[in-house]
């Protein structure tokens, strides 16, 4: 039987302000333990969570700029449960009345777009990190994290592929980083993904059993992760067992998902409105602000790319599919005003070594300004293109200016005509039958005496240039 | 509307309390005297209140994004029940 998937996410994101978000605690990684802590992350008696008014800006910017519809008044809920990593014995969520709801995200996947609905993203607190002791029955827990703002987006169940799952997941990300809330740091957790994932048979309208996945810390680890439960989904429907409903972890050394197995697997939250905290009412004015001062978006600045610059859609949307890939792409552009050459070489030169060093354009050590000036190198014919290949792979390796490469190694394009008239003649003595085949008609062996010459240069013979002089010594 | 004992034992386990045969008995009495107590609210008519989250009509207690020094370390583990190298000490759960 043919199965269909049915995917749902949640994404929580930490949010990039400098305090905590119902006290004044700083929110920097990778602090020492408990060393940003005070009484109202700690749960003390008595102490009270006022809210960081930068908090909601960032979540209500989210919400703007996934087309969210946004709740007038919204309110603070306690989420109640028993865990060492939650001081208070309760999570500060939203509930009942969320600050967003309704909003969407289109994504591109299997050559088609699709609308990804989002149900809503409401603001909470992070809870602490424990570390388990690998020797003892115990857990270390460290507060500093408890209190960070966090937002969850909750995606409808639009799914299909892991393949829609990890272009939602990155389009957000995406979006995120452009809003500059967000550090979309996957590693160090400030960015996180669960899933909520199905199967059906192809054609029945109702859902099947869903499976919770989570401890996916990468783009990477959610696609294989989702593929896995697929699979493992399918067996069991196949074999006429049910799908139980629990959590799962994925293991990235197994390359599996496990049951987490009883903690927490009674969900049952007793959620109620925080009486320590005052409804938020968002007027119509400050949301009017908000919205002016959006910074320009993914698809936005796709289009401007594909008008201002003149580029294919698939130039702008893999170029603005990162910000700062984005970025570079503009600065870059503003040194060599040739955008379709600069984005020929970021889409195909750039974006292959850094794909091979598997990494992000931060890490890149040519800047947009080196590379940009070994572009114009090539169109004033100071160097050929192919040569400029390997100017480009020592940029890369040293971080030296291309013009400083250049003159280093001595790869100025030759451009003197009597310098290769000259080499050229030493050729054609060299090579009778050829010239004979050439006088007889076969014009193809011209290929032959151009890469010779270009083999006697190191490729430095300007490649015009030799053909012109081959024609008229052959004449 | 009168909570039972299985109510008691699930709120416990919730809660991460291991109660003794004769606090089950004697919590589901003392809360269900509270809710009866509780329960006069239902009395009164509230079919023209619209439902509010909060009592007075407050909105927006906001701070501004200040990092503010905290708790010493020394001082946020004092009522700890155990401490190593700066963090809290608890019995592991998974």
């Amino acid at each position: 039987m043919e199965y269909e998937a049915i995917i749902g996410l949640e994404i929580h994101a930490e949010l990039l302000t400098a305090s905590k978000i119902f006290c004044g605690c700083a929110t920097t990684f990778g602090a020492p333990p408990n060393t940003q802590v005070c009484e109202v992350c700690l749960g003390m008696p008595g102490s009270l969570p006022v809210l960081n008014q930068k908090a909601v800006e960032f979540a209500l910017k989210m919400a703007l700029a996934t087309d969210c519809r946004i709740n007038e008044e919204s309110v603070f809920a306690r989420k109640n449960y028993f865990y060492p990593d939650l001081p208070k014995g309760y999570q500060i969520s939203q509930y009942e009345l969320p600050l967003a709801e309704h909003g969407h995200l289109d994504i591109r996947a299997g050559g088609e777009t699709r609308r990804i609905g989002i149900t809503r993203i409401h603001l909470e607190e992070d809870a602490g990190k424990l570390i388990h002791s690998e020797h003892r029955p115990v857990s270390f827990v460290d507060f500093n994290r408890t209190g960070v703002p966090l937002i969850e987006i909750v995606s409808e169940p639009d799914m299909r592929t892991p393949e829609e799952a990890v272009e939602y997941f990155k389009g957000l990300r995406n979006i995120l980083l452009y809003l500059g809330i967000c550090d979309g740091n996957m590693e160090e957790g400030s960015l996180r993904c669960d899933a909520n994932i199905s199967l059906r048979p192809m054609g029945q309208s109702e859902f099947g059993t869903k499976a919770e996945l989570k401890n996916m810390n990468s783009f990477r680890f959610v696609k294989q992760a989702l593929e896995y439960e697929i699979k493992r989904q399918r067996a069991l429907l196949e074999a006429g067992k049910e799908i139980v409903q629990e959590t799962r972890l994925w293991d990235t050394a197994q390359g599996q998902t496990a049951s987490m197995r009883g903690k927490e697997e009674t969900h049952d939250y007793r959620y109620f409105p925080d009486p320590d905290l005052v409804p938020v009412r968002i007027e119509a004015a400050w949301l009017e602000d908000l919205k002016a001062g959006l910074p320009e978006l993914p698809t936005a600045k796709g289009q401007r790319f594909q008008e201002q610059y003149g580029l294919p859609a698939y130039d702008a949307e893999v170029l603005t599919g990162d910000k700062a890939l984005a970025d570079y792409f503009e600065a870059c552009v503003k040194e060599f005003p040739q955008p379709k050459q600069v984005s020929n070489w970021i889409m195909v030169e750039l974006l292959r070594e850094l794909k091979t060093q598997d990494a992000g354009i931060a890490a890149c050590p040519v800047t947009p300004g080196a590379l940009g000036k070994l572009l114009a190198l090539v169109e004033k014919g100071t160097i050929s293109g192919s040569l400029a290949k390997k100017v480009f792979e020592e940029m890369w390796a040293t971080g030296k200016d291309p013009e400083a490469i250049v003159k280093e190694k001595g790869l100025e394009q030759i451009s003197d005509a009597g310098a290769l008239e000259a080499a050229a003649q030493e050729i054609l003595a060299a090579h009778p039958k050829e010239v004979a085949d050439y006088q007889a008609g076969k014009t193809k062996v011209m290929g032959f005496f151009v890469g010779q010459l270009m083999r006697k240069t190191k490729g430095q013979a300007n490649p015009q240039l030799a053909n012109e002089i081959f024609q008229r010594l052959l004449e | 509307m009168a909570l039972t004992k299985e109510e008691v034992l699930h709120v416990a386990q919730l809660a991460r309390l291991a109660l003794e045969p004769g606090e089950v008995e004697l919590f589901t009495r003392q809360l269900n005297d509270i809710l009866a107590y509780v329960e006069k609210l239902q009395e009164l008519d509230t079919s023209g209140v619209t439902p509010m989250a909060h009592v007075i009509p407050v909105f927006n207690a906001f701070r501004e994004d200040e990092v503010k020094t905290g708790l010493d370390r020394d001082a946020a583990l004092d009522n700890a029940p155990g401490r190593e190298e700066g963090s809290f000490v608890v019995p592991r759960i998974i």
